[in-house]
């Protein structure tokens, strides 16, 4: 197992490299320089010259990338562009924590909804409770953040007057941005629930759990519940993903301070540096949550041995 | 006698075309949804006809606060007096053609990449694993997000191409990976090891044997990804990295619509229902087709 974990750290140093390679020749690239966003079209060369010298612009691009992927694994990002000369760094500490508690309470809220529908959907298969779950699920995966937000806020804020309609304050700033950004992931856990469930349930050992008698909810519980949340786990890895991207959208449409919000705000002002950082970022949870996931496959079930399918 | 009874059930059912039409017109939720497909279609085809204003026609009348329906604009227009109709039917031109452009791009690199790893295998099959493999690690909205807002086109061309690439680049991986797969399982029947013994050239047998056979699952894979990248599009829109004005987008005018939410609320409506309808459309069509196409899949 810990030979397993070691290759997947090493595999996952290519896919930073990657990551910030292309974020810093896109950046390089780029027809428009953040000079010119910081001081405007018509600015004096000599004051150009010496900021482009002051943040190593003016050096060649290898040089350039070979200095950041330096500071980067001194734990340095650089400094950002437009917002007070910060380190970037300092910028994604402040404003990680309130990302990640948005993400997680949206997991958390994507599988309290998600696991009991694909149950019941499961288990009234092609009947009403059914068709209504998948007809939601639809709907959810169709419904875009930026769609399903308005429609909550001209509901719940403008119209009733129940929750602020943007901001992070405290737990009432929270309902609608988590369920927003849940209503996607717990649409495709429902989804795989159910058809795992369904799988799950035509199996003999559930014939026989339920022929020996068994109360159907120890057999659910017990039986088939524990084998079909396996396949489950592994779209919860991917789900993150749609976490972060969503939070993108979502911190945009509640104005909500977080790594989202400011990564929009950077990529509107051409601010490379904190552009990069969080793609570094971003990059590095998503792979480290979805070693987490394949971990605790392993350890869920026993017959997932990594040493041997290395 | 057996000979019989097959020729019966061909008579009766028809080719495999035929009956899956037949299996679609069955379903309700299929016909509604190709129905709204087509009127889109019409709708985004005959923009110019149809729509009563130009789409960056700014009426001074109506110019500095969104203006309520009336005889004139009949959805009412925006801040800039700009008709919310007529930006409403252009930006189904906008949604559909990145819809279209995108799998057509996506589809052809698929379809090459895939067959060619499929067919040449070793180091191809090893590369294009790999590099989906990569791919697929990281969130591809995020990717197009990060390529889109890096490039950041400021005019309406350029948006346009950069947005058709960004979102070709980060959806072609599964489509390849579906035809690979396809062209993997196909290649082992016997009608294509009998064509290949009678001497059907390598290319005769990807077009007339192998294509033929993975078009099903292509279709239906185009038409969910359709709405995938509908929505994607609307996103980077809304974030104001998509389509730049004045060409309106969806995904843009809601979120130009989202100061006035209070004073006129259907201008964030009618943009939203009009993209919550399309991507549900496609995925319900998609849904169906897939039905329709292959009976043994439905659970």
């Amino acid at each position: 197992m810990l030979i397993y974990i070691r290759n997947r750290l090493l595999l996952a140093i290519p896919t930073l490299l990657a990551v910030s390679f292309i974020t810093f020749f896109l950046g390089y690239l780029s027809p428009a320089s953040p000079i010119d966003i910081m001081l405007g079209q018509h600015s004096d060369p000599a004051i150009r010259k010496s900021l482009e010298h002051e943040y190593g612009l003016d050096r060649p691009p290898l040089v350039q990338y070979g200095n950041f992927l330096w500071n980067a694994l001194h734990g340095d990002l650089g400094r950002s562009f437009s917002n007070a000369n910060r380190p970037v760094t300092q910028m994604i500490a402040e404003q990680f924590p309130t990302t990640a508690l948005l993400a997680c309470l949206a997991m958390v809220t994507a599988l309290l909804l998600g696991i009991p529908s694909g149950i019941l959907a499961a288990l009234n298969h092609n009947r009403f409770a059914d068709r209504f779950t998948m007809s939601a699920v639809l709907l959810c995966v169709s419904l875009p953040a930026f769609v399903l937000a308005p429609v909550l806020m001209l509901i719940f804020s403008l119209h009733f007057g129940w929750l602020p309609s943007s901001g992070w304050e405290g737990p009432s700033y929270y309902v609608m941005p988590v369920l927003v950004l849940a209503s996607r992931p717990s649409a495709l856990i429902a989804r795989f629930m159910r058809s795992s469930m369904l799988d799950v349930i035509r199996q003999d050992y559930i014939r026989t759990a339920f022929a020996k008698g068994l109360s159907p909810a120890r057999v659910l519980l017990k039986h088939a519940f524990k084998n079909a949340f396996l396949p489950v786990l592994t779209v919860i890895g991917n789900t993150f993903g749609f976490l972060l991207t969503g939070s993108f959208v979502v911190e945009t449409i509640f104005n909500i301070p977080g790594i989202g919000y400011e990564s929009i705000q950077s990529i509107l002002r051409r601010d490379y540096p904190v552009i990069q950082g969080v793609a570094l970022l971003v990059a590095a949870i998503f792979i480290a949550v979805n070693l987490i996931v394949d971990i605790l496959y392993a350890v869920i079930d026993p017959r997932v041995r990594y040493e041997e399918a290395r | 006698m057996a000979v019989e009874a097959f020729q019966e059930a061909a008579r009766t059912t028809g080719s495999p075309t035929a009956e899956a039409v037949r299996r679609l017109k069955k379903n309700p939720v299929a016909v509604l949804s190709g129905f709204i497909i087509v009127s889109l279609i019409l709708v985004a085809i005959f923009a110019p006809l149809i729509a009563p204003h130009a789409y960056d026609f700014q009426d001074r009348a109506y110019a500095t606060l969104p203006a309520s329906p009336d005889a004139k604009h009949r959805l009412g227009t925006d801040n800039l007096g700009q008709d919310t109709l007529s930006r409403m039917i252009y930006g189904a031109r906008v949604s559909l053609t990145v819809g279209l452009v995108v799998q057509v791009i996506e589809v052809t690199i698929g379809i090459a990449l895939g067959l060619l790893a499929a067919y040449k295998g070793g180091l191809w099959d090893t590369i294009l694993m790999r590099v989906t493999d990569a791919m697929f690690a990281f969130p591809d909205l995020l990717f197009a997000i990060l390529l889109v807002g890096v490039i950041r086109p400021t005019t309406v061309l350029a948006s346009f191409l950069t947005v058709f690439v960004a979102l070709a680049i980060v959806n072609w991986p599964g489509m390849a990976r579906l035809v690979r797969g396809q062209a993997l399982a196909l290649r082992e029947k016997e009608y294509v090891e009998a064509a290949r013994a009678i001497g059907v050239s390598g290319w005769g047998i990807v077009t007339r044997h192998l294509l033929p056979n993975m078009l099903s699952p292509i279709i239906v894979a185009v038409t969910v990804d359709i709405a995938n990248v509908i929505l994607a599009e609307a996103t980077l829109s809304f974030l104001g990295i998509g389509i730049q004005p004045p060409y309106p987008s969806w995904g843009r005018m809601i979120s130009d619509a989202r100061p006035y939410m209070r004073s006129a609320p259907t201008l964030i409506l009618y943009p939203a229902l009009a993209l919550g309808v399309t991507v549900l459309a496609f995925n319900f069509f998609g849904d169906a087709l897939r039905d329709a196409l292959d009976p043994r899949l439905r659970e």
